[in-house]
């Protein structure tokens, strides 16, 4: 049997529609009768639970309050990138999952969508609510273009550092620009932000270029008085099989970049049978954009049971409605072929056994598919980065980095996915530049004060 | 099924819901409409002298808003009927003929001229009403012209006018008072003193709704400029509860029929004006928010509630909570009440904490042994209902009567007895 791979299997007004804002922002009057039902709690769980610490309670209290500008200026000033964050932040899992609201009825406040509400109004007029500092005459070079990096470059300037980003990829924006499933960030949303970001002012975008190819570490340390990593991770991990180059397996993150940058998305090669393996947010988003864009039949296959899928079970239970079957306990064993091009997985069954450790059973199944997406995770490609794994202590194939973001090297600071320990969120990626750029601008003052003493 | 038809100054009607004097019953078309959804009366709009008012052509009215825009209070400028007197006269016949078991009652705003009294009250009796509402109430408008809440605020004018009324009216005269005053009794008594039959309130509170945002100026306008209006709706309720207790628990005003007008929207408001005094009630910002419809609520739920409390019919619950209102130094010192967490029901939101924190007596926890959790501390508890009434969730915390032992805020034993003000050794004109 032939794979079945084909382009345009839906016509371009379903492609649209399937890939429409997948919570449509909220209109005035909704975003008032939901911010009324924030009860303005003392010491807010919400605010706890949010890895950036916004104010929440404070910022819906000011969307009541059609003080849209303060709100917008509550978030941001915690989370310069608050905008996309109340786009993908997994809230079920964060501020959400503590509402006491939840505790009450079991309905969260949606904070995700009033966040959205503040900020968009905000970012889409290009209110400026920031200002650069005043220059201390210090310079910093941001590794990366995603949001940690963004997100240390703004406080850097904020700060009045000057700053200057290196990024590899040839669009600002890192995986919000080319990892996040199209229906979650619709408008180019993830350009406006960084345009909104940049506009501050003392950060220099310097695309295209690569660390260990255009420069290293050393050189970046020598010519700056401090230096920021952020460049996630280039690595998708391999499915440790025979024959995984073979024709028809696929990147899930390859794929996905390549749907957010189609000028067409019904030009893109789909699958009638795919088959993704893997248990994240990767999965359910290269598993339900391959629905979307028309694949009959998509099967995510994890090793484990729905508990321990990285993905939140309101993503699990987007994918089951969006009609991706996802089947649990199927470990992969061995890739099946024509010679030619991959026909399907052959898979071994698995269990926890009392200590809840994986076991293999015995037993196997086959699925057919025309295409097999890998979405197991990512590592850092650290043979594509020069002097850098060698001159900086790592941890579980990571940077290390103490709780400031700081790296073993003292004019060195890390964060977002390149980091070891951390949740491999957006919103927590945002949270390590800001820490580190607050650090920084100790460090880079301490020593002005020292040189001047 | 309690029986919910009542009877009030010898009125009969088939429940005590009336429509107030206002802008629902400014002409048959309305009332018509009111009396099919099921309304027991109606005061009509009211009447004046001809050559007839005229009304502002534009904004009347202006509302206060709860945030997903639920009306909390209302304001207006509408003076009284700016229709010809004998258009309003041939309606209200023909109404009281098309609905004989309907309250219907002639609300009248007349100059302080005898002789106008004299022309104009047999007349309009004459269209078969059930009473007269004197209307010393409106506090815009036709009060600058002398009349209305100008009246009101001058007991000697309201017993000139009463006195006007009773000797050339032969239904019933209730006087309808004005809020603006800073005591309500002299008010009620001067309508006593003229013979009137009941008084009925609160009319309006003057008011000013708020500023317009982008011109800075006084919101709503006529051509850029505003004057003040009357407020009434939810939030002017506590203020007419307070002046019909007043009225019905002073012995020398007990005995006046009242009829409670002020923020009723549903029963449970009617619920408040009866056991506080009244013996019926008038309603009107309810229906201008909501229309007709609302009687449906008001009808069934003040019938649940009797059946509930074993009451066959309304005049059982009239004046039932009169006796428990008193001043101040007439309340019990010895009692001590505690607020009480039910942790069950509390979302740990952590308001009553920090509305304790920051305002009361420090006596609310936000965590124990490190972790979030909310609980009265006893020793700092001064029973003061703040949490009570913040705390979102009903029912969550309550207050609980400390009845023995040793209050452990004072460290004094709980007294059974009761002390007040007036036998308190702080007080200096203590009874001896």
């Amino acid at each position: 049997m032939h794979a079945d791979i084909e382009s345009g299997r839906l016509n371009a007004a379903e492609i649209e529609t399937n890939f429409l804002d997948m919570h449509p922002p909220l209109e005035r009057p909704e975003a008032l009768v939901e911010a009324d039902r924030c009860y303005f709690c003392f010491d807010a769980p919400c605010t706890r639970a949010c890895p950036t610490g916004i104010d929440i309670p404070g910022f819906i209290q000011k969307i009541r309050s059609n003080n849209t500008k303060g709100s917008a200026q509550t978030i941001l000033s915690e989370n310069i990138m608050g905008g996309m964050c109340a786009r993908v932040c997994p809230t079920e899992e964060l501020c959400e999952e503590v509402c006491v609201r939840t505790t009450l009825e079991g309905q969260p406040v949606q904070i995700g969508l009033l966040q959205r509400y503040a900020t968009d109004a905000i970012i889409n007029e290009r209110l400026q609510l920031f200002q650069r500092g005043t220059a201390s005459g210090k310079s910093v070079a941001v590794v990366g273009g995603g949001p940690a990096s963004l997100s240390c470059a703004h406080r850097l300037s904020m700060l009045g550092h000057q700053v200057t980003v290196f990024d590899a990829a040839g669009k600002p924006g890192g995986l919000n620009e080319y990892g996040i499933a199209a229906y979650k960030t619709t408008h180019d949303f993830a350009q406006t932000e960084v345009g909104y970001i940049l506009s501050i002012g003392g950060i220099e975008l310097r695309s295209k270029q690569a660390l260990g190819r255009d420069f290293s570490l050393a050189s970046l340390r020598e010519e700056y008085d401090a230096v920021f990593l952020g460049f996630g991770m280039g690595g998708v991990n391999a499915l440790g099989m025979q024959d995984e180059e073979i024709e028809g397996v696929v990147d899930a993150v390859e794929y996905i970049a390549k749907l957010r940058q189609a000028e067409n998305k019904a030009d893109l090669p789909v699958g009638r049978r795919v088959l993704v393996i893997g248990g994240g947010m990767t999965a359910i988003d290269i598993a339900v954009q391959n629905k979307r864009l028309g694949s009959e039949e998509v099967t995510i296959a994890y090793r484990r049971g729905p508990e321990q899928m990285g993905a939140s079970q309101l993503e699990q239970d987007f994918a089951r409605t969006s009609g991706v079957v996802t089947r649990h306990w199927l470990a992969p064993e061995r890739l099946l072929s024509d010679g030619q091009r991959v026909n399907g997985v052959r898979f071994e069954y698995t269990r926890l056994d009392e200590n809840q450790k994986l076991q293999a059973t015995g037993e196997y199944r086959e699925l057919a598919a025309d295409i097999v997406f890998k979405a197991i995770g990512q590592n850092v490609l650290w043979g594509t980065l020069g002097d850098t794994e060698e001159s900086l202590a790592l941890e579980a194939g990571r940077i290390a980095v103490n709780e400031q973001r700081k790296t073993s090297l003292e004019d060195v600071w890390a964060g977002g996915d390149c980091v070891a320990g951390g949740q491999d969120l957006t919103v927590a990626a945002v949270q390590d530049g800001k820490l580190a750029a607050l650090d920084i601008d100790r460090f880079l003052r301490g020593s002005q004060n020292s040189l001047g003493a | 099924m309690a029986d919910l038809s009542s009877e009030f100054l010898g009125i009969k009607s088939p429940n005590p819901f009336w429509l107030a004097s206002a802008p629902p019953t400014d002409k048959a078309y309305n009332v018509n409409r009111a009396f099919e959804a099921g309304w027991g009366g109606a005061v009509w709009k009211t009447l004046g002298e001809d050559p007839h008012v005229v009304n502002v052509n534009g904004p009347r009215y202006a509302a206060n808003y709860g945030n997903d825009r639920r009306v909390i209070g209302f304001n207006n400028i509408e003076l009284i009927t700016d229709r010809p007197l004998d258009v309003n006269l041939k309606e209200m016949r023909q109404i009281k003929r098309d609905w004989p078991d309907r309250a219907l009652v002639a609300s009248v705003m007349l100059a302080m001229e005898e002789k106008v009294w004299a022309r104009l009250i047999p007349m309009i009796e004459d269209t078969g009403i059930d009473a007269f509402e004197l209307n010393f109430g409106c506090p815009h408008g036709m009060s600058e012209r002398g009349m209305g809440a100008a009246v009101g605020q001058v007991p000697e004018y309201i017993q000139m006018a009463t006195e006007w009324a009773r000797k050339y009216a032969s239904v019933p005269v209730i006087v309808k008072l004005t809020p603006n005053v800073t005591n309500i009794l002299p008010p009620a008594r001067a309508a006593k003193a003229a013979g009137a039959d009941a008084v009925s309130l609160i009319n309006t509170i003057n008011s000013i709704m708020r500023v317009d945002y982008d011109s800075l100026t006084m919101y709503p306008s006529t051509d850029g400029m505003g004057s003040h209006g009357g407020y009434c709706g939810p939030g002017a309720k506590p203020i007419a509860l307070h002046m019909i207790a007043e009225i019905a628990r002073t012995p020398d005003t007990a005995d006046i029929p009242i009829s409670g007008i002020g923020g009723i929207t549903d029963w449970r408001d009617a619920v408040d004006h009866l056991a506080l005094g009244a013996h019926n009630v008038q309603v009107c910002t309810a229906v201008m928010v909501y229309g007709f419809k609302i009687i449906d609520d008001l009808l069934d739920g003040l019938s649940n509630f009797l059946d509930e409390k074993g009451m066959t019919r309304v005049s059982d619950l009239v004046g039932k909570a009169v006796p428990s209102v008193t001043d101040w130094q007439y309340l019990n010192l010895n009692h001590i009440e505690k607020a009480s967490i039910n942790q069950h029901l509390c979302i740990s939101c952590g308001r009553c904490h920090v509305v304790c924190e920051d305002v009361s007596h420090q006596a609310i926890t936000h965590s124990v042994a490190g972790k979030r959790h909310f609980e009265v501390l006893d020793e700092a508890c001064v029973g003061c209902n703040l949490c009570v009434s913040i705390c979102p969730v009903e029912g969550c915390i309550t207050m609980q009567p400390l009845t023995g032992g040793v209050d452990p805020r004072t460290g004094k034993p709980v007294s059974n007895e009761k002390a007040d003000w007036t036998m308190h050794p702080a007080n200096p004109l203590r009874e001896r």
